[in-house]
């Protein structure tokens, strides 16, 4: 069957049993654009290449499946950039196509001409210009292979307008063979056998896991030894929901806004279960000081995360699942004979006592609304069946910390890049996976400013994504830091200026509520819930409150600032 | 800091250079010295990279190399028996009075000479790290005008026994 480049894009497209694309059209896509309404794909236009990205980004998340995204030449692909370092940063797996001035013009400055190979090089996880129409199936069926196996990743396809309107023959290869891509996936058994001798000896055991446990589905595996065996588990901010938030063993997320139970608990294990996390600055403060008196195993599918940061006595390159599942085998003939919950049972009570000592809390004693009270609020009304997507500062901390994740996939949010922008057209993504689900974006009055112009794409598209702005009005984790290290020199961090957020929601055809007063919070969230359309709740928090426990940059975990 | 030779087989094509020398300059990682052709093998080019630090970043840079998309095998060559030379041309200073003595050293040393004018002689070396400088140093106090060196290139040596 002959068909021409834009075509063929689209079948390949189609092959890999995507439903849905986000993207911006330009010169360079036009003849693809062409070809979409006889193409099943679906394609959501946005208002700006960024929020494709996001979207395609979100959408993964929530699904576990391949986004895609599609923009044109020059700025077009250049405003995806941040949303590509972003997925790159959390190893989501995206597949950008960018169209590329024709083939002839290539390296002469043409117009919206840019080497968008060059610039995203280092933040894909690999990248392709097609230079020949006979290479275009087989180089979009490795892009989506390779952003989906071993460490996902985005990968990016520049296809240059001539390739998109020549006519081939189509063939879509049905495997993919690379001879210089192979990734790892089973454990090596002998080093499972080493952890489970020393899961039998250790008497303070401690899982800290990831995001790897969320990219490779091994949450039932996870929750399984962890309940089974007793053993506490502690969670990275990109690993939330992959253990029950709701368990008595799950102490929270660890590291700089980390509960002091959590971070107790790493100072003084024995032994260190690192699951699909890489030891991050964030994570680990002071890495001299980090866990120092536990043997430490780190399971992770990307051997470059291990030996990275710091050393380990026990490393095991393997996809999480295949990891803790060998793990879950090893172990589940001992259950019956072996006392797991006797063995560790001091263990368990201290870090329970920990956690009771100096649980997450805040000052409600104020008429102010605090934005953690809010956060809580979510979390009561959804019952934590919905999917929370954050924006990036104080926002996403306080949804990290007072709202329980129990289920994998539900909790979107920009952990390695940290980008603010990305929490609303992700969620705009994971609405487009589920439109049935609850998708909520947890916002401040900064970030939700980066990406707004999307509030019309979610409108036209009927997708009833809830906007909550815990709304201070300053860029409240730079203020927070300024407030703590730097005098209260609050150099441009505070937005008093800001639009008026209801009339601007309703300018696009959403609805938009405010909230001053505590009593209206929740009647006012349940309302905005309960309906099918888009909104913005507008909730005016108490401006100066911080996010505790905080270890401050370069500190031990157990220097926590608490409440 | 040592030295660490790394010999790298990638798939060539277009952008891979740029990948490897975009990951030590992103992740501040120095090289000494890079050296890429093709080899017999259709489509496969290798690298020697000279590249230094201490051992934990030496694992970071073989590891990280591994992971880049289009690259097949990596081998750090210091921790192997392995051969390894490089092609240096100078240019020195050569007036008649110092000729003879130049040449004496050229022949020590089994250079060629490769181009000569009136007060200049241009010469091509081949040799490991060591012969190198010690030519270098000798021929300094001539006076070299220009160097040009392809920097290392490597190989296992076949048989991994101390003789």
């Amino acid at each position: 069957m002959k068909l021409t480049g834009a075509q063929i894009l689209l079948k390949c497209l189609e092959k890999e049993g995507v439903d849905v694309m986000f993207g911006f059209p330009g010169g360079a896509v036009i003849d693809i654009y062409d070809a979409i309404p006889k193409s099943p794909v679906e394609h959501i236009l946005v208002r700006h290449e960024q929020g494709a990205i996001h979207a395609a980004d979100g959408y993964a998340r929530a699904t576990g499946q391949v986004g895609v995204c599609l923009v044109t030449s020059g700025p077009g692909a250049t405003n995806t950039v941040t949303g590509i370092a972003t997925a790159y940063a959390d190893s989501i797996p995206v597949v950008i196509f960018t169209g590329q001035v024709p083939r002839s013009l290539i390296g002469n400055d043409a117009f919206q001409e840019v080497d968008i190979v060059g610039i995203t090089r280092p933040c894909t996880k690999h990248n392709y210009l097609v230079q020949d129409i006979e290479d275009l199936a087989e180089t979009i069926k490795q892009a989506f292979y390779l952003a989906r196996s071993g460490r996902p990743g985005p990968v990016l396809i520049d296809v240059p307008k001539d390739i998109q309107s020549q006519v081939y023959e189509f063939h879509y290869p049905e495997n993919v063979e690379m001879r210089s891509y192979k990734p790892t996936s089973a454990p090596h058994i002998g080093q499972i056998r080493k952890v489970v001798k020393l899961l039998k000896g250790a008497k303070k055991p401690l899982f800290y896991t990831g995001g790897g446990v969320i990219t490779s589905a091994a949450h039932e595996e996870l929750t399984w030894l962890g309940k089974q065996l007793s053993i506490p588990v502690t969670s990275t901010l990109m690993g939330l929901g992959a253990f029950p938030g709701d368990d008595d063993l799950f102490l929270g997320m660890l590291g700089m806004h980390g509960t002091y139970a959590a971070n107790m608990a790493v100072n003084n294990c024995d032994l260190l279960l690192a699951v699909g996390a890489r030891f991050d600055d964030r994570v680990t403060g002071k890495i001299d000081t980090f866990a120092p008196h536990a043997t430490i195993v780190h399971i992770d599918v990307d051997p470059t995360s291990i030996q990275k940061n710091i050393s380990v006595q026990v490393p095991l390159v393997a996809d999480c699942k295949s990891a803790l599942s060998a793990l879950k085998e090893e172990t589940e003939g001992t259950v019956g004979d072996f006392d797991w919950a006797g063995s560790h049972k001091e263990w368990v009570d201290q870090v329970q006592a920990w956690a009771k000592e100096h649980p997450l809390t805040y000052n409600d004693d104020t008429a102010n609304i605090k934005p953690q009270f809010v956060v809580e609020k979510i979390y009561e009304i959804t019952k934590g069946d919905a999917i929370i997507a954050t924006e990036v500062g104080q926002n996403q901390m306080w949804a990290a910390q007072f709202y329980k994740y129990t289920k994998p996939n539900t909790l979107l949010t920009s952990g390695g890049l940290g980008t603010m922008g990305y929490g609303f057209p992700a969620a705009m993504g994971a609405q487009r996976a589920f439109p049935d689900k609850l998708v909520i974006d947890i916002a401040g009055d900064g970030s939700i400013q980066m990406c707004i112009q999307e509030m019309m794409t979610v409108v036209c598209n009927k997708l009833p994504v809830k906007i909550v702005i815990l709304n201070n009005g300053y860029l409240g984790m730079v203020r927070q830091w300024q407030e703590l290290f730097y005098d209260k020199n609050y150099c441009s961090t505070c937005m008093d200026a800001q639009p008026d957020f209801v009339k601007l929601a309703e300018a696009y055809g959403a609805d938009g509520y405010r909230v001053t007063e505590k009593k209206d919070v929740e009647s006012t969230l349940r309302e905005a819930f309960a309906t099918d359309k888009p909104c913005i709740i507008d909730i005016r928090v108490e401006q100066e409150e911080n996010v505790y426990p905080m270890v401050p940059a370069g500190a031990s975990l157990t220097e926590m600032l608490l409440v | 800091m040592k030295k660490h030779t790394l010999s790298v087989s990638v798939e060539n094509e277009p952008g891979v250079l740029s990948r490897v020398v975009g990951l030590f300059s992103g992740r501040g990682f120095n090289i000494y010295s890079l050296n890429v052709a093709p080899t017999l093998e259709k489509g496969v080019s290798l690298m020697t990279i000279v590249a230094e630090g201490d051992d934990g970043i030496v694992e970071q840079i073989v590891k990280q190399l591994r992971k880049l998309v289009p690259t097949i095998k990596v081998k750090d060559l210091t921790e192997l028996k392995s051969v390894d030379r490089e092609m240096v041309l100078l240019k020195v200073n050569a007036e008649d009075s110092k000729r003879a003595e130049i040449l004496r050293i050229v022949d020590i040393f089994r250079c060629k000479v490769v181009d000569v004018s009136v007060d200049e002689l241009t010469m091509e070396v081949t040799g490991d790290q060591g012969k190198i400088s010690a030519l270098v140093n000798l021929l300094t106090r001539f006076g070299i005008k220009e160097i040009a060196r392809t920097g290392n290139v490597a190989l296992q040596r076949s048989m991994q026994i101390d003789l």
